[in-house]
């Protein structure tokens, strides 16, 4: 049952790469990498407990916050070509 | 007694969840523009991450596990629509259009608000 779920996962991360590959624009790579994140989250929750060891949890919400501020730290980069300027609400 | 119960009920939910993650997945790849991707890579986030994780809590039972699952999926709820949004912003004032059946551009979108201007 978490083999077929991890399956899945795994199928839907490959088809996030390739997409993080082909990616016509800019956006489309960093949408597919947030993607891939977010996969990541959950098959480190199914492999706890695919192999019981439920202790991955920590790691995955861990990563779930990494993955997060990962995402909005390229997306300014890429807006502001630096990552200490403040918005443009200053 | 309630075990293999249970056992069924964790099925359906994880095996929902792979339906919506896979289906998320192509559509990721399948669609043509990055905002109708955008929408693919949504639904994933929501409704796979929600029925994967209900899956695995209902295997989990009341303990410290079912905690830290919820939690995950708190986090998820609050930073995927963060994301979300970010990027579509990042994406409109890049100057991106939408793209259309019949391939013209959106003139009747007015883009002088846009971030970029500022």
């Amino acid at each position: 049952m978490f083999a077929a779920a991890a399956a899945a996962l795994l199928i839907t991360m490959l088809l996030a790469l390739l997409r993080a590959f082909m990616g016509p624009t800019l956006y489309d790579r960093i949408l597919a990498v947030n993607t891939f994140g977010t996969k990541t989250v959950l098959m480190i929750a199914v492999l706890g407990f695919l192999m019981g060891r439920p202790e991955f949890l920590d790691i995955a919400l861990v990563y779930a916050l990494i993955n997060f501020i990962g995402t909005i730290a390229v997306l300014k980069f890429f807006r502001y070509g630096d990552l200490g300027r403040a918005g443009e609400g200053k | 007694m309630i075990g293999p119960v249970l056992d069924a009920i964790s099925w359906l939910l994880l095996i929902g969840g792979s339906f919506f993650v896979l289906t998320g997945g192509i559509g990721l790849l399948r669609l043509p523009d990055v905002y109708s991707r955008m929408h693919a890579a949504g639904m994933t986030d929501t409704l796979g991450a929600g029925l994967f994780i209900a899956g695995m809590a209902v295997q989990a039972g009341f303990t410290l596990v079912t905690v830290k699952l919820l939690l995950i999926l708190l986090f998820i709820l609050f930073t995927s629509p963060t994301a979300t949004y970010a990027l579509a912003n990042a994406v409109w004032s890049g100057g991106v259009q939408p793209k259309r059946r019949d391939g013209t551009a959106c003139e009747t979108i007015d883009r002088s608000d846009g971030p970029s201007k500022s």
